[in-house]
């Protein structure tokens, strides 16, 4: 069994071809300006959408805990997160993000696009949160998945065990591997942990020979600074990586916060705009890296 | 695109439709002093002829490719002897917001003068509906189905080669082989002489049509500037050569092709006017050896091509009444070019002309013609993808079909290899042996309706009216359901074909079309003509709506009322009050049901049930004219209509709102993105039909980069390597669209997919619109 909070098919901005992208739940990383903030705790994480919300009170009914105070509003404090107010609800206002999945009826669901994958040079891709943080069950897909014959792609932050990450390189066929800033004290400020570990797993998997796409978030202000791209750009062409994506900052998270009453302040920046992307992307560029911007 | 052809197409965008009585005029006055005297084939053909000499004509200054329907550009003529319109249709057709059809107080003043005072009690019309029995007009007021033929003649028909080797004079040989071997001992003898008498005069009317061009064109030269009185001296030159004889060059070649088209389109309104079919095929030879003379160059092609397209634009459909108005309401006539395919002796079709032909579509991008690609396992990617840019513009088309499905269906239903690799697609996605077929769409049948009726004990809840068996509401399972729809299936086409014998008949007796029998084997070969069984194969199809519908309808069945959930008797009068005070029911069938188009087995194996019973119920009809029924999945509109007579369903729908469009997911059910619609469509067995239409919405972001548009190409790839006939996508943001309904008069040109063509967002009246901005946006979450 594994969590996972969503499930996208015709996923085109994930690794080669046509993919179907599993993103499992929860991330040890913490960054600002995290997409789906609500992958990061372990989960599950209750979601309410009051424009959904037909006040029909079949939640209250069935509710276990010391049930909300009316049914259009959140999520008590007593909750256990047994998920039958989700089960009831006639219009998905109430959701839990995580849910648990057998690994086997997931390689099921994960089969059903196998000729769109053929055909497109596609497969899965298993992203997060962070998939290394559940590791039993994201061997039990890697596995799976090659005993298939599906083409897997691990979208990671590289924050994880290094005998993990071993095992992953092992059965993974595309790393597409994160880093959020090549300088460790900023690292750490950004995304709560220093890059020491992810470094490291990073070589680590490049000793192997492992195929690896390196992305780098460009956040304004924080991550978008021409010298810290080009110090990625080398560290990339150090490790003999050949193809790099710039993954700009957008705004999504902001309505998401919303829905799961997450706390944690977000940013409120601008999304880059495509004339600073491609500033950035020449010098890399200039390094001999293949450069693609967005996924 | 050159500034002729730029100029041509703003002057097509900005004239407005009009109605326009000579062609009415023309023809009452051959019926006032002919009918009952002549044999009735050859009274057609003396219209023909008559309009051919007396007609205006109009030759516009850019033009390179010339000749008119009517008096001018969009100028709309009718069809008196068919449909007469009364002056109440003639002032809505003015009036009416949408799509509106100016009339001048001439041609009112003409139509109560000399047009409705004739007519009156004489119409096809008025013939066919005095003679339906009925429960005929029981079912077709409750919009159970609908009748393609009360007002427009059997139709959806597309040419092949033959002309451009033969000439009409060389067709007219054939019909004079024909004539010298009638044998008087026959008890056809006069029959077929009238016939074949009365298409040799349908051919002399078309050359005399375009010896009339000819004239005007030297007339018009001696007062035009030099460089346009040359190119009128050529036209003049092209229209005494073409349609007598073959043409020889490829100007000629489009020019004979629109002599075809315009007689055809004065001959009768047949549906979908007329169609090329494989333009890029017909056409390849004519290039090739003007290129090798050094007569012609791309750019002049394309100049030719851009012109010609423009002519497609000058014709909106005639102006339809009533249901029909409801069932298909657009300026559109359907004509719907076939690129690439298969060549006869089995080789890939893709040629030069295919790519230039995308180009010319792209860059001229007016509402007619449509066109699509006929994609084989023998195409390239490379076409594919230059057909996804084109796709990638908005402009909704081209179409995709799956030319080995398309061939597929036509040799089960009995054609020769050649002739169904010669096939191909016409209307919106119908299948057809192009040239030797005559295959006619006879009406749309709604499936949720005859559900509703199996509910219901087969009473309308609407009216109250019982329109068909009693099938007693004491449902225990899902299999009894589909039971009792079946029943109710059954005896709808029972009556609708009884309907449809009878009109067959009426349009074999009263209404042949002697010039278009000229361009179909085996019509001058057997003496008969199109409309009674004369091509050499005879297909009626009857179009299946809402699919989606039913099948999520039957899945909430299945899954709420037998799964214990629910009682049947309480979601029966919940759907009976359009689920007033009942709407936590109404989310939990809309949201908690198992859907079409989510790759979800528990509703797909629902969706073949219905679909299997509609094909062995429809296929085991017989047609009058020596054919077979056959089953298309397509809505054009009538999915709005038909939504609008039926009341709740127990998928969550209201009363009144729209079905599911063609075999297209009902609209925001499907939640997986479009792997798993193709997925799902393709647990059809679209070889069994003749057409079926999916519609991918897809947002601009998907397609906007080359990776994107491969990507779009592996999804048509892989839809079709699992048997699906058709694809079409919409590329448009609702924010777009939302933006267009606020200000029409800033998105006039905004043009989207509506079901199997296209038409302006702007033309097609609020519910289409917000059914189009609901459809789900696949992609961009």
């Amino acid at each position: 069994m594994g969590r996972i909070f969503d499930i996208k098919r015709y996923s085109v901005h994930d690794g080669p071809g046509i993919r179907t992208t599993v993103f499992l739940q929860g991330c040890p990383l913490n960054c600002a300006w995290c997409h789906n903030p609500e992958s990061r705790p372990t989960g599950p994480v209750p979601a309410f959408r009051a424009e959904r919300c037909l006040a029909c009170e079949l939640c209250t009914a069935v509710c276990l805990a010391e049930p909300p105070a009316g049914p259009r509003e959140p999520w008590p404090v007593s909750c256990e997160r047994c998920g039958r107010c989700v089960t009831v609800c006639p219009t998905d206002a109430r959701e839990l993000s995580g849910r648990d999945v057998d690994a086997r009826d997931l390689l099921d669901l994960l089969e059903r696009d196998r000729l769109h994958f053929e055909q497109s040079g596609g497969g899965v891709t298993l992203s997060g949160g962070e998939p290394l943080a559940q590791p039993a069950f994201l061997l039990a897909l890697l596995a799976g998945c090659r005993a298939r014959g599906l083409h897997t792609a691990v979208d990671t932050t590289g924050h994880a065990d290094a005998e993990l990450v071993a095992a992953v390189a092992e059965l993974a066929d595309l790393w597409l591997f994160d880093l959020k800033h090549p300088d460790p004290a900023r690292h750490a400020a950004l995304t709560g942990v220093d890059n020491a570990l992810i470094l490291r797993n990073l070589a680590l998997v490049r000793r192997r020979g492992a195929e690896v796409w390196l992305r780098v978030p460009v956040v304004p202000g924080l991550t978008d600074q021409p010298a810290v791209l080009a110090e990625t750009g080398r560290l990339a062409r150090g490790l003999g990586i050949a193809r790099i994506h710039l993954l700009p900052y957008h705004a999504a998270a902001a309505a998401k916060r919303g829905r799961f009453r997450l706390d944690a302040a977000g940013l409120d920046l601008r999304p880059p705009t495509d004339d600073h992307l491609q500033g950035l992307a020449g010098p890399l560029r200039d390094l001999g890296l293949d450069v693609h911007l967005g996924g | 695109m050159n500034e002729r052809v730029a100029r041509l197409r703003r002057e097509s965008l900005d004239i407005p439709v009009t109605l326009d009585h000579e062609r009415a005029v023309i023809v009452t006055r051959v019926y006032r002093e002919h009918a009952g005297r002549l044999a009735v084939p050859v009274l057609r053909a003396t219209a023909l002829l008559e309009l051919c000499r007396h007609k205006s004509l109009h030759i516009g200054d850019d033009e390179l490719i010339v000749g008119e329907r009517g008096p001018a550009p969009k100028c709309v003529g009718t069809y008196p002897e068919v449909t007469c319109h009364s002056l109440d249709d003639l002032d809505a057709l003015d009036a009416r917001p949408q799509n509106p059809y100016r009339v001048s107080d001439a041609t009112r003043r003409a139509f109560a003068e000399e047009v409705i005072p004739y007519w009156r009690g004489r119409t096809l019309r008025e013939d066919i509906l005095a003679r339906m029995e009925p429960s005929w007009r029981q079912l077709y007021r409750a919009g159970v189905f609908t009748e393609f033929m009360e007002q427009r003649a059997p139709g959806h028909t597309t040419l092949d080669g033959k002309f451009y080797t033969r000439g009409l004079a060389g067709l007219q040989a054939d019909i004079d082989a024909a004539l010298a071997d009638l044998d008087p001992a026959r008890p056809d003898y006069v029959a077929r002489g009238d016939q074949l008498a009365a298409m040799r005069l349908s051919c002399d009317a078309v050359i005399l049509l375009a010896e009339r061009h000819a004239d005007l064109a030297d007339e018009l030269a001696a007062t035009a500037s030099l460089d346009r009185a040359s190119e009128l001296r050529e036209l003049a030159r092209i229209c005494r050569r073409v349609p007598r004889h073959a043409p020889g060059t490829f100007h000629e070649a489009l020019q004979m092709y629109w002599f075809m088209h315009l007689g055809t389109i004065l001959e009768l309104n047949g549906w979908d006017a007329m169609n090329p079919g494989h333009l890029d095929r017909h056409l390849q030879p004519f290039y090739d050896r003007d290129l090798a003379a050094g007569r012609l160059d791309r750019e002049r092609a394309r100049e030719l091509l851009g012109s010609f397209w423009v002519k497609f634009d000058h014709h909106p459909a005639p102006p339809k009444v009533g249901v029909t108005a409801q069932e298909s309401s657009t300026y559109n006539d359907f004509t719907n070019l076939n690129l690439g395919g298969i060549l006869p002796d089995g080789r890939d079709g893709t040629s030069e002309l295919t790519y230039l032909m995308l180009e010319v579509m792209e860059e001229v991008h007016l509402l007619q013609p449509q066109g699509n690609l006929q994609l084989s396992q023998r195409s390239s990617d490379h076409v594919l993808k230059a057909a996804l840019r084109v796709v990638s513009r908005g402009y909704g088309y081209p179409s995709i079909f799956n030319a080995d499905s398309v061939v597929a269906q036509l040799l089960r239903q009995g054609k020769t290899l050649r002739d169904a690799r010669d096939g191909g697609s016409s209307g919106c996605v119908e299948t057809g042996a192009f040239g030797k077929e005559a295959y006619i769409l006879t009406g749309y049948l709604n499936l949720p309706k005859l559900l509703e009726l199996a509910l219901n004990d087969g009473v309308d809840p609407r009216t109250q009216a019982p329109l068909g068996p009693r099938t007693e509401a004491a449902f225990a399972s899902i299999d009894e359901v589909l039971d009792a729809f079946a029943r109710q299936l059954r005896h709808a086409l029972a009556v609708k074909h009884r309907g449809n014998q009878v009109i067959e008949q009426i349009y074999a007796a009263r209404m042949p079309a002697p010039f278009l029998s000229v361009l179909i084997d085996d019509c001058i070969a057997n003496g008969r003509d199109y409309n009674a069984g004369g091509a050499r194969y005879n297909t009626s199809y009857i179009q299946a709506v809402g699919i989606g519908t039913i099948t999520d309808s039957l899945s909430a069945l299945e899954h709420h009322v037998f799964g214990g959930e629910v009682a049947l008797a309480a979601l029966l009068e919940a759907l009976d009050a359009d689920f007033a005070g009942q709407e936590v029911l109404r989310q939990r069938l809309w949201h908690r049901t198992p859907r079409w188009g989510n790759d979800d087995e528990r509703a797909d194996a629902l969706m073949r049930r219905v679909f299997d019973l509609v094909v062995d119920a429809v296929e085991d009809l017989p047609n009058s004219r020596g054919g077979r029924y056959h089953v298309a999945m397509l809505p054009t509109t009538c999915h709005i209509y038909f939504g609008k007579v039926c009341g709740a369903t127990p998928d969550g729908r209201r009363a009144g709102r729209p079905l599911s469009e063609g075999i297209s997911p009902v609209q925001g059910a499907d939640r997986h993105g479009p792997t798993a619609v193709v997925n799902s469509c393709a647990r059809m067995d679209h070889e069994r039909t003749g057409g079926t239409l999916l519609n991918l919405k897809v947002l601009p972001s998907l397609v906007a980069t080359d990776e994107g548009l491969t990507k779009l190409a592996h999804l048509v790839r892989t839809y079709f390597r699992q048997g699906g006939h058709h694809v079409q996508f919409n590329v448009v943001d609702a924010a777009t669209l939302r933006e267009a309904q606020q200000r029409p008069e800033e998105h006039r040109d905004l043009i989207v997919r509506v079901a199997g063509y296209s038409d302006y967002f702007c033309d097609i009246g609020r519910e289409l619109q917000d059914e189009i901005i609901a459809r789900t946006a696949q992609g961009d979450l």
